[in-house]
């Protein structure tokens, strides 16, 4: 079994991850522009909020300038789509291939420690928690505020317009919405949630690494597509709800995995398992139809 | 009052496809008038409503909207003189929204969208109101998604998010043609029950002859990317599909070899 450690860990990890949940989902679904960025503005986000916080920057200043760094790699994303007509999934692969050397020349080395810095956690450590509780509460909170401001926007006139530009363009251009601009934004604060968790994933384990976006696309896509089996995501609260909690339930699954010694799998299988999960994701629902479409068949 | 003066339009310029879809295409239309658009297929038609509505950007000539020139405009910024209803019926609504969700975003037609909350309070009498002139009982069904409907249903409502807020201009692209001919009945008398009440001008292209004559107060013939005949008023009343072939033969010294112009 789990220790408390491990599932602790397992939920702080869930609850980033369960961030660039909500900016996959505003892409992928939303404006169903598949956007690999995120593999780029995750690291992007650490990297600018790691050289900040050393720089002597206030860490939540560093981790809104994170923001920011992930929504202009959005926009780039989308603009190249948009404004240079390049295939949408293209041109998020060249964004990020790109940001790969951004990055590096942001932090002028391949990674940064963060291990004495002041963090977004660090005032939190003075409460009366256990060390490993504190990254859960003050995520849940982080968490929380986002899935409330997206839901708010989401219900809003503009983010009306954002999911009829993703359903139907056509339709939205005729009701004078400038779909364009809608993908430009919608990338944009996809790409923000992402360069947000990456900076608070940075802050809570401690370094900043080039290398750490390599696979998020498939992680975030993995807790999408597995909350959306779990929480059926008919109302857009729900749909905001399904990727935390297909997040947190991908980081247990992973962690049971690991723990579990007569599997024999160990940490280098992570990438192989995320695969195998999220194929299981994408065919289980269908699997599960067919064979409820089966039973009442051979009852009728 | 809109006016497109000698429209010009080819696709596909420079490639062994190169297909002039308007050519030189004139066409004034009054505030309040109804016109019907016939034509064979590949008259332009479609190619016209989607040039006035912005879809496809002229190569020559003038669009002008209400003392505007749209020439050169996108759509989404015509939309607010130019309201449409799509051939197919999926295409006027999005399925994945419910039904007053689509209706909110049909009544701020060409205006500011800001970031309060979409569907209002104060929409609601208006969007009962008009959702029950319908009859379907879709009223009562306001949360439901779109994609519940059918095909007839969407279409209808279509029509009520097209006049949801005035314009200048209301395009209706073969708009019946999909639906199954009870259905499409329903839809067309909507149509017109719609346009007189509202006094909209329209623009409604169509493929049966019959039917172009039934409803509206004008009829344009297209053929090969302009106008071969206009006819309104003493000159339209009591006239028949055949006058209609017999006019086209004699302007044009063509038969008329669209068997489903003369079907419709």
């Amino acid at each position: 079994m789990l220790s408390n450690i491990a599932l602790y860990g397992a939920i702080e990890t869930g609850l980033i991850y369960g961030l660039v949940a909500f900016g996959i989902y505003l892409s992928f679904r939303v404006l169903d522009f598949p956007d690999l960025t995120v593999d780029g503005s995750f690291p992007l986000g650490a990297a600018v909020a790691a050289v900040l916080i050393i720089e002597g920057w206030n860490p939540w200043l560093a981790t809104g300038c994170a923001v920011m760094a992930g929504m202009a790699a959005g926009a780039v994303t989308a603009l190249l789509n948009v404004k240079l007509n390049i295939l949408n999934l293209l041109a998020s692969i060249l964004t990020m291939i790109a940001l790969y050397s951004v990055n590096l020349r942001i932090m002028g080395r391949p990674n940064v420690a963060l291990l004495t810095e002041e963090t977004v956690l660090t005032p939190w450590y003075d409460l009366d928690l256990a060390y490993h509780q504190v990254p859960v509460l003050l995520f849940i909170i982080v968490v929380f505020v986002a899935l409330i401001l997206l839901w708010r926007f989401m219900k809003s006139e503009t983010g009306l317009a954002m999911r009829a530009t993703g359903a139907n363009a056509r339709m939205a251009r005729a009701q004078g919405i400038a779909t364009g601009a809608m993908i430009v934004l919608g990338v944009a604060v996809s790409n923000g949630l992402v360069g947000l968790a990456g900076a608070l994933f940075a802050q809570s384990q401690g370094a900043a690494d080039v290398t750490m976006g390599v696979g998020v696309i498939v992680i975030g896509l993995a807790s999408l597509i597995g909350g959306e089996a779990v929480v059926t995501p008919s109302t857009v609260v729900r749909a905001l709800i399904a990727c935390v909690v297909g997040a947190i339930i991908y980081r247990l699954a992973i962690a049971f995995a690991l723990n579990a010694d007569f599997l024999g799998l160990q940490a280098q299988d992570l990438n192989l398992i995320t695969a195998v999960l999220v194929t299981l994701a994408i065919v289980l629902p269908g699997v599960r139809s067919s064979i409820a479409g089966k039973l009442s068949r051979s009852k009728a | 009052m809109i006016s497109a003066t000698d429209l010009r339009l080819t696709f596909g310029k420079g490639t062994p496809l190169e297909n002039p879809a308007l050519r030189g295409m004139s066409l004034t239309v009054n505030q309040g008038e109804f016109v019907t658009v016939i034509g064979s297929n590949g008259a332009g038609k479609s190619t016209f409503l989607n040039a006035l509505a912005g879809e496809v950007l002229v190569d020559s000539g003038q669009i002008i909207v209400d003392n505007l020139d749209v020439t050169k405009l996108p759509t989404h910024k015509r939309a607010g003189r130019v309201a449409r209803v799509f051939q197919d019926p999926l295409a006027g609504t999005c399925e994945g929204l419910s039904i007053e969700e689509n209706l909110a975003l049909a009544i701020k037609r060409g205006q500011r969208r800001g970031l309060t909350s979409a569907v209002k309070k104060q929409y609601m009498e208006k969007f009962k109101d008009s959702l029950s002139s319908l009859n379907l009982g879709l009223e009562k069904r306001l949360g439901d998604k779109m994609g519940l409907l059918s095909g007839g249903q969407r279409q209808a409502v279509s029509l009520l998010m097209a006049s949801l807020t005035p314009s200048s201009i209301l395009l209706l692209d073969e708009h019946t043609a999909a639906l199954d001919p009870k259905t499409a009945a329903f839809v067309l008398e909507l149509t017109t029950k719609i346009i007189e009440e509202q006094k909209l001008t329209a623009l409604m292209v169509t493929h049966s002859m019959k039917q172009a004559l039934e409803v509206g107060s004008r009829t344009v013939m297209l053929h090969q990317g302009e106008v071969v005949f206009d006819i309104e008023g003493k000159d339209r009343e009591g006239l028949e599909v055949k006058d209609l072939l017999g006019l086209f033969e004699k302007q044009r010294g063509l038969e008329v070899d669209d068997d489903s112009l003369l079907l419709g």
